[in-house]
C-alpha cells in the first residue's frame, strides 16, 4: 500500500484526469470548508454572547434588601430592609462550606468626581477585596482594594479605564495621583478594566471602587451594606444555597418566611445556563448542517468514484488482462479515493481556517453580540479524519465493483 | 503447451441459454503459429478468451504449460495471465492517458518490477517493433498500425510463452496487416506460441496451422504456408 510505485500510478492517473479529479475534490472541499466556516461563525457568536458576561464568576449570586410585603411578628408590611456588616459576617460563617467569596458593597450617592479642574460624573462604590473574584474586572495597573485598606478605612480608589481616560492625560501616571469626590481626596491605587464586551464593559470601566469601610464612614452609616455579591465553591450549585441565604436573612430581619418581596437576588449561574442552552442549540445546528454537507461531500466522492469506475471499466479490463489481481484493483481505486478526500479535505480545512481568521480580523474587537470567530482545531481535524475514513468506506463500494469487472465484457469491442 | 479436452461453454441469458462451445479438443505445441477461423458467432473469441483465462469454461479439461486450469481463483488467473500469456486485441486496448512506453511497461508493474528497469525494458521492446522514437507519444497520436505495434510490444515485455491475438489485423489495412504479421512471425521464430483469430484467409495462410470453427466445434484443420521450424 505504501509502495512508491502504487502512488506514482495514482498520481499519474490523477494528473491525467484533472477535471474528474477536480470535481471529486470539490465536494469534499466544500463539505469541510462549510463545517469549519460554520464552526468558526458559531464560535464567534458564542464568544460574543459569552463576552457579555465577561469572566464574571459563573456560579455567583447577587442579593440585597427591599421592602417587606407581609406583616410578621407584629411588624407592618412595607418596612425597608437594610443589610448590615453582621448579616454579611453571619452568611460568611453559616455557609463557609458553600460560599467561597462574599463581597458586601455600597453605592455612593451620585456626584461629580474632580481632579485638576477636570470633572465628570462616575459611579462610586464601596467594595471589598473579594469583589475581584466575582465581578468581571481585572486590574491592569497597581492593585485592588485589600484588607488593610478596609481595616484602616483608607481613602484610596481603584478607577476604571474609562475614568482614567477622562480624568488623566495620556502621558500621566494615574497611580499615586489624587481624585476628589464630595470633598474627600482619594489616592489612586489601581486601574481596572472590564472583561465584558460592548456597552456593559464600557459602563463597568466608568466605575470607581473605594473601600467599603471608607464609604460607610463618609456616608456616616458605619454598619450599613447596600447589597452583596458572592461566589460559590466549585461544584456548589447557586440555586441550592440561594434560598438558604434568604431564609437566614429573613430570620435575622424578622421577615415572614413566605415573603417573596423582601429580598432580591440574581442568580448568574441560572442566567448563564440559559445562554448555554442557546449555544447548545447553535452548536447542534452547526454540526447538523456541517455533518450534512460533509456527508454530501463524501457521498459525492463515492458517487463520482462509481461513475469513474464505470468510465474506467475498459481500463480495468485491460489492467486485468495484463495481470492485475482483484486486490490490486481494489487498492488502486481505494487509494485514489482516500488520497483525493484527504487532499481536498485538507484544502477545505485550510481555506476555512483562512476565511475564519480573515473574519476574525474584520470583526476585530467585536460588536455587541459577535465576538472573535475561531476554529476549533481539534474538532476540525476530527472531522477530517472522519472524512478520510468515510472516503475509504465510500471508495470501497466502487472499488469492489471495479474488482468484479469482467475483462471479457470490458474488452468487448464497442 | 496447450491441451484442451472436451471444453464446453454456454452463455445464459435471462430467457435462454446458448451453448457456444460444444466440446473442443485441441492440442497446441510450443512454438506453433496457429490461426483460428470461422464464421461470425462460431465461438472463436470465446475459445480464445478461455485460452487466455479471461473467461471460464463449464466443463472439460484445459492444461496450460502442463498445469490444470480449472477452478482458478481470480488471483491465480491474473498471475498466469501476467506470466505466461500475452494479449493483442483488434482494437489495440491501449490506455489512452499513458504514453507508448508506459503502456508497454504496464504488465511489469503487476510483476512488481522496479520502475527504472521496466521503462528501460519498455524502450527495448518499442525498439524491436520500430517505435523507439514514439515512446513518449500518447496512443491517440499514433496510427492504427503503430498502436498495434505498441500493443504487441506490451504483450511481449513479460516474455510470455503464448500470445493470443483476437483479430489483430481486423482494424488495419492490408499493408500494415502484413507488417504486423511479419512481427508475429519473428516473435514466433523465437519459440513463442502464437494463436490468432482472424477472418482473413491470407492472414491465416501466413500461419502454420489453421483451425476452422463451426457452431462451437472444430470443423477441420489445414496447414498454412509457413512450415514449422
Ligand atoms: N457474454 C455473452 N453473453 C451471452 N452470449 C454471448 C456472450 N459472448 C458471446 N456470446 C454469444 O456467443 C456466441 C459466440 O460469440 P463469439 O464472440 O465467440 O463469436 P466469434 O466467433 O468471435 O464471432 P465474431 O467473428 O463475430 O467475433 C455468439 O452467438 C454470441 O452472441
Ligand atoms: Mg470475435
Amino acid at each position: 500500500m505504501f509502495d512508491l510505485d502504487n502512488w506514482q500510478e495514482i498520481f499519474n492517473t490523477i494528473r491525467k484526469h484533472k477535471l474528474r479529479t477536480g470535481l471529486t475534490a470539490l465536494g469534499v472541499f466544500w463539505g469541510i470548508f462549510m463545517l469549519v466556516f460554520l464552526m468558526g461563525a458559531g464560535k464567534g457568536l458564542e464568544n460574543g454572547v459569552t463576552g457579555l458576561f465577561g469572566d464574571r464568576a459563573k456560579n455567583s449570586l447577587y442579593m440585597g434588601g427591599r421592602f417587606t410585603s407581609k406583616p410578621y411578628k407584629g411588624l407592618a408590611p412595607g418596612r425597608s430592609i437594610r443589610l448590615t456588616n453582621e448579616d454579611v459576617a453571619a452568611i460568611r460563617n453559616r455557609f463557609e462550606d458553600e460560599i467561597a467569596y462574599v463581597a458586601p458593597r455600597m453605592w455612593m450617592p451620585s456626584g461629580e468626581v474632580t481632579r485638576n479642574g477636570m470633572s465628570a460624573a462616575f459611579d462610586v462604590r464601596g467594595d471589598g477585596p473579594d469583589l475581584i473574584h466575582i465581578d468581571p474586572i481585572k486590574i491592569i495597573q497597581g492593585r485592588f482594594i485589600n484588607q488593610m485598606d478596609l481595616r484602616e478605612k483608607r481613602k484610596v480608589a481603584v478607577i476604571g479605564r474609562g475614568v482614567r481616560n477622562v480624568l488623566f492625560e495620556k502621558d500621566e501616571k494615574p497611580i499615586g495621583g489624587y481624585i476628589q469626590f464630595k470633598g474627600v481626596k482619594y489616592l489612586v491605587i489601581g486601574i481596572a478594566k472590564s472583561s465584558r464586551r460592548g456597552n456593559n464593559g464600557m459602563e463597568d470601566e466608568k466605575t470607581i471602587y473605594i473601600p467599603l469601610t471608607t464609604a460607610q464612614q463618609v456616608r456616616n452609616r458605619p454598619n450599613s451594606v447596600g447589597w452583596f455579591a458572592c461566589a460559590m465553591h466549585p461544584n456548589v450549585k447557586v440555586s441550592t444555597v440561594e434560598h438558604k441565604i434568604k431564609d437566614l436573612l429573613k430570620e435575622r430581619h424578622s421577615v415572614a418566611p413566605n415573603d417573596l418581596q423582601a429580598f432580591w437576588s440574581e442568580n448568574i449561574e441560572e442566567e448563564f445556563a440559559e445562554v448555554q442552552g442557546l449555544f447548545f442549540g447553535i452548536r447542534f445546528l452547526v454540526w447538523f448542517v456541517g455533518i450534512g454537507s460533509l456527508l454530501a461531500g463524501v457521498i459525492g466522492v463515492g458517487n463520482i468514484m462509481l461513475i469513474v469506475v464505470k468510465e474506467r471499466t475498459k481500463e480495468i479490463g485491460i489492467r486485468k488482462a495484463l495481470g492485475a489481481t482483484p486486490n490490486s484493483i481494489v487498492s488502486m481505486i481505494l487509494l485514489e479515493s482516500v488520497f483525493l478526500t484527504t487532499i481536498a479535505g485538507y484544502m477545505g480545512l485550510a481555506a476555512g481556517t483562512v476565511i475564519v481568521s480573515l473574519l476574525n480580523m474584520a470583526v476585530g474587537e467585536g460588536t455587541e453580540f459577535y465576538g472573535n470567530p475561531e476554529v476549533d482545531m481539534g474538532v476540525a481535524v476530527t472531522a477530517l479524519i472522519i472524512l478520510i475514513i468515510c472516503g475509504a468506506i465510500t471508495g470501497l463500494i466502487p472499488a469492489m465493483q471495479a474488482s468484479r469487472v469482467n475483462p471479457v465484457v470490458a474488452l468487448k469491442d464497442e | 503447451m496447450i491441451s484442451l479436452q472436451n471444453i464446453r461453454k454456454s452463455y445464459h441469458t435471462d430467457y435462454n441459454s446458448l451453448e457456444v462451445l460444444k466440446g473442443i479438443d485441441l492440442t497446441i505445441n510450443q512454438g506453433e503459429f496457429v490461426s483460428i477461423m470461422g464464421s461470425s458467432g462460431s465461438g472463436k473469441s470465446t475459445l480464445l478468451n478461455i485460452l487466455g483465462l479471461l473467461d471460464e469454461f463449464d466443463s472439460g479439461e484445459y492444461l496450460l504449460n502442463d498445469a490444470a486450469m480449472d477452478n482458478l481463483s481470480q488471483k491465480q488467473a491474473a498471475m498466469y495471465r501476467n506470466q505466461l500469456l500475452g494479449f493483442v486485441f483488434q482494437s489495440f486496448n491501449l490506455l489512452n492517458f499513458k504514453t507508448a512506453m508506459e503502456n508497454v511497461a504496464l504488465p511489469l508493474y503487476y510483476q512488481k518490477v522496479d520502475r527504472k528497469k521496466r521503462q528501460a525494458l519498455a524502450l527495448d521492446y518499442l525498439d524491436r517493433v520500430g517505435l523507439k522514437e514514439w515512446a513518449h507519444h500518447l496512443p491517440t497520436q499514433l496510427s492504427g498500425g503503430q498502436q498495434q505495434r505498441v500493443a504487441i510490444a506490451r504483450s511481449l515485455i513479460t516474455s510470455p510463452k503464448v500470445i493470443l491475438a483476437d483479430e489483430p489485423t481486423g482494424a488495419l489495412d492490408s499493408k500494415t496487416s502484413h507488417d504486423v504479421m511479419e512481427i508475429f512471425k519473428e516473435v514466433n521464430r523465437e519459440g513463442i506460441t502464437m494463436i490468432i483469430v482472424t477472418h482473413e484467409e491470407d492472414i491465416a495462410k501466413m500461419t502454420n496451422r489453421i483451425i476452422y470453427l463451426k457452431d462451437g466445434l472444430i470443423e477441420k484443420e489445414e496447414t498454412g504456408t509457413i512450415s514449422q521450424t
